[in-house]
């Protein structure tokens, strides 16, 4: 098992023609990824690359194809609505990658879920990664950007707001021969769909998964949210990082959820909530797998 | 993205929110004459008012000696007098830093007799992704020091998205804020504007600090929003073009304004050592491992997920615009990206842009062999780091021989 997805998962891509939902759906089926339907309005009937069936909405692309979870690539415009098509169409997962979005589109789609079946992650996010059982973990099920061949099967959970710490978590454990369970980025935006508390609990309910790394960074309380269930409920090691003790309060560091306001969402806050929660810190960044794998 | 606080109270009045009356001007001359109307329509004072960026206006002092961002004028003379002392000089407040802010427009506002200061914000809760607001009794002072001291003076009402805000609502913050009759029918109204303003606008803050209550023109008690504060969410500036031609680009750093052309994300900083990195959260990281073992990062460089080498060029440039940088520390993950195009981007800035600085690269991820092969026959000198820790530390000594 793993959270989320398995290799078995079926995922449609939305915006599979644009440039960069294109390039990442090609790696993903390298990969050996279900990819089994794409949709672009307007585009229903074409194919992808020779193979991939594309619909014009997503309502036809589940029915036709029976894919659960989407993958979405769509510019920020047109993002909120991308994502309430998906949930119209009850799927499973959502994965929103797109960069960009403005705050109060995600404000109104939040509300919009509620009640609904959807689980979304990011957006701003690299995606999921269950790595497989093949060469450089082929044949797993890659949602998203991450670099697949950095992973490997087995059972430590990553989680984090940052696509490339995940990586550099995911390729420090990996060269220590230590496989993954499920990778999971969940953004780095202030509104996202799926917060470190909700990949904790599905890690912790999940057999496979062993231990847990989990990377925050600077900004609102997610972090600390976490921390206070882990301390009351956790069962299995977690270590982590976060990001962001030197950054300046008061500017946005590159992901737009990464900002001290107000004095709150600052590093140390979050570092002391870890440690109240017996979460093991790295002291730096090179020491995330190492500082769990101590702990295992 | 920030405005002024006359562009700010602009936007508020569009949605109904009084603000005392007033003009932005750029000349003594023009302060002037805005002043001889607003005495003439029966001001008793007029406020002259420094618009930067930054807060502690009224307590900053300006790098010619002059006293104070904000004055309260009794006369157009004096108005005039005040405005020459402001315009064109550098304001030091305690949120400017040390190097300032050069003041090149003023706000000329009639200054009302304030009976109570009052603080009232909208802004984005993200523990529950819906909007906030928050207002207290204790106006006109720091909010941050009134939550840390006497949480209990802070009111907090949500508002669902899907529903917006209420009368109902409205009158309940009113109510908290002590307000009766006159007044409170006002602030019920200028509530509404401000949510209005802060939905309507994508802001990502609307902040009137103080709120006051005045008497009104007509002899009955209102309340007005003598200084105001909007912070837009940069991500929804597309769909509103007239708030982008708000931008003030003097307010801004000319190599952050030079790496934005780039779609570089870059932020300067007041260490030695310059970083160029790959993802924000790898560069927040690779920020704190220098520190962590001793050095200051000079700035935070994030050369996105897809960097070109023209991009990496571009950003060698700017980090080396910057006169204390004394060495320079590449950390990239290339998961998707070919680490090979980064490498032979950085051999080619370093060798454009002569490079004499000490130089360490820490390179890893796809095509990393064909990376390090180039940056190994390109006969120049960079230091190579193993991992993130080994090349934090390598940096960290070339600065400190």
């Amino acid at each position: 098992m793993a959270i989320l997805v398995t290799p078995q998962t079926k995922v449609l891509v939305q915006g599979i023609t644009g440039a960069f939902g294109a390039r990442h759906t090609q790696l993903s089926l390298g990969y050996g990824s279900q990819i089994v339907a794409g949709v672009t309005p307007g585009k229903g009937g074409q194919t992808f690359e020779g193979r991939t069936p594309i619909f014009d909405t997503v309502a036809q692309a589940v029915q036709a194809t029976g894919a659960t979870d989407s993958a979405i690539f769509v510019p920020p415009p047109f993002a909120a609505d991308a994502i309430l098509e998906a949930v119209d169409a009850e799927m499973d997962l959502v994965v929103c990658i797109t960069e960009g979005i403005p705050v109060n589109d995600m404000v109104k789609v939040k509300r919009a879920m509620q009640g609904r079946k959807t689980r979304l992650i990011g957006p701003n996010c690299p995606g999921v990664v269950t790595p497989g059982e093949g060469k450089d973990s082929h044949g797993g099920c890659r949602i998203g950007i991450a670099p697949g061949y950095i992973h490997k099967r087995g059972h430590v959970g990553v989680v984090s707001r940052s696509g490339t710490l995940t990586y550099e978590a995911v390729f420090q454990l990996t060269s220590r021969g230590v496989g993954q369970s499920t990778c999971v980025g969940i953004g780095g935006d202030p509104v996202n769909g799926t917060s470190h508390l909700d990949v904790i609990q599905l890690f912790m309910a999940d057999p496979d998964t062993h231990g847990i790394i989990m990377i925050g960074e600077i900004g609102g309380s997610a972090e600390e949210e976490a921390a206070e269930w882990i301390h009351k409920h956790g069962t299995k090691p977690v270590a982590g990082f976060i990001a962001g003790a030197t950054a300046p309060p008061g500017r946005r560091m590159g992901h737009a959820g990464a900002i001290v306001s107000g004095g709150k969402g600052t590093a140390s806050a979050k570092i002391d909530a870890f440690r109240a929660a017996g979460i093991g810190v790295a002291a730096t960044p090179s020491e995330m797998a190492e500082t769990l794998l101590k702990m295992m | 993205m920030n405005i002024h606080e006359y562009q700010a109270k602009d936007l508020l009045k569009r949605h109904g929110v009084s603000v005392p009356p007033g003009e932005v001007c750029d000349s003594p001359d023009a302060a002037l004459k805005i002043a001889e109307g607003l005495f003439a329509k029966g001001a008793g004072c007029v406020v002259v008012k420094s618009q930067i960026h930054a807060g502690g206006r009224g307590k900053g002092t300006f790098t010619t000696g002059y006293q104070g961002g904000v004055k309260l004028c009794k006369s157009a003379p004096d108005v005039h007098d005040k405005a020459k002392a402001m315009l064109g000089n550098v304001l030091v407040t305690k949120q400017t830093g040390p190097e300032g802010r050069r003041v090149n427009k003023l706000l000329i506002a009639a200054a009302p007799d304030i009976k109570k200061e009052l603080y009232i914000a909208v802004l984005l809760d993200r523990a529950v992704s819906r909007p906030l607001i928050m207002a207290s009794t204790e106006g006109g002072v720091d909010i941050e020091e009134v939550a840390a001291h006497t949480p209990e003076k802070i009111v907090k009402e949500h508002v669902d998205p899907a529903v917006g805000i209420m009368p109902y609502q409205c009158r309940k913050i009113a109510a908290a804020l002590g307000l009766k009759g006159d007044p409170f029918n006002a602030a019920v109204k200028l509530i509404k504007g401000m949510y209005e303003t802060w939905w309507q606008c994508d802001a990502a803050m609307v902040e009137i600090n103080p709120l006051c209550v005045v008497a009104g023109p007509d002899g009955k008690d209102t309340v007005v929003a003598v200084d105001a504060k909007i912070g837009l969410d940069d991500n929804a500036l597309y769909r509103h073009p007239d708030i982008q031609a708000m931008r003030d680009l003097g307010e801004e750093s000319p190599l952050e304004i030079e790496a934005s052309h780039h779609s570089l994300n870059y932020i300067k900083l007041d260490g030695s050592i310059a970083c160029l990195v790959n993802g924000a959260g790898l560069a927040m990281a690779t920020m704190d491992i220098i520190q962590h073992y001793g050095g200051q990062p000079a700035n935070f460089l994030d050369v996105g997920g897809g960097a070109s080498k023209e991009q990496v060029a571009a950003a060698f440039k700017i980090i080396l615009s910057d006169p204390h940088v004394k060495a320079i520390f590449v950390n990239i993950f290339g998961g998707i990206m070919d680490c090979n195009v980064i490498a032979t981007g950085i051999v080619e800035a370093v060798k454009e842009t002569g490079l004499k600085l000490p130089l360490v690269v820490r390179l890893e991820g796809n095509n990393v062999l064909a990376g390090k092969e180039t940056l190994k026959n390109s006969g120049l000198t960079i230091i190579r780091g193993d991992t993130m820790a080994d090349a934090a530390q390598k940096v960290v000594q070339a600065v400190a021989r």
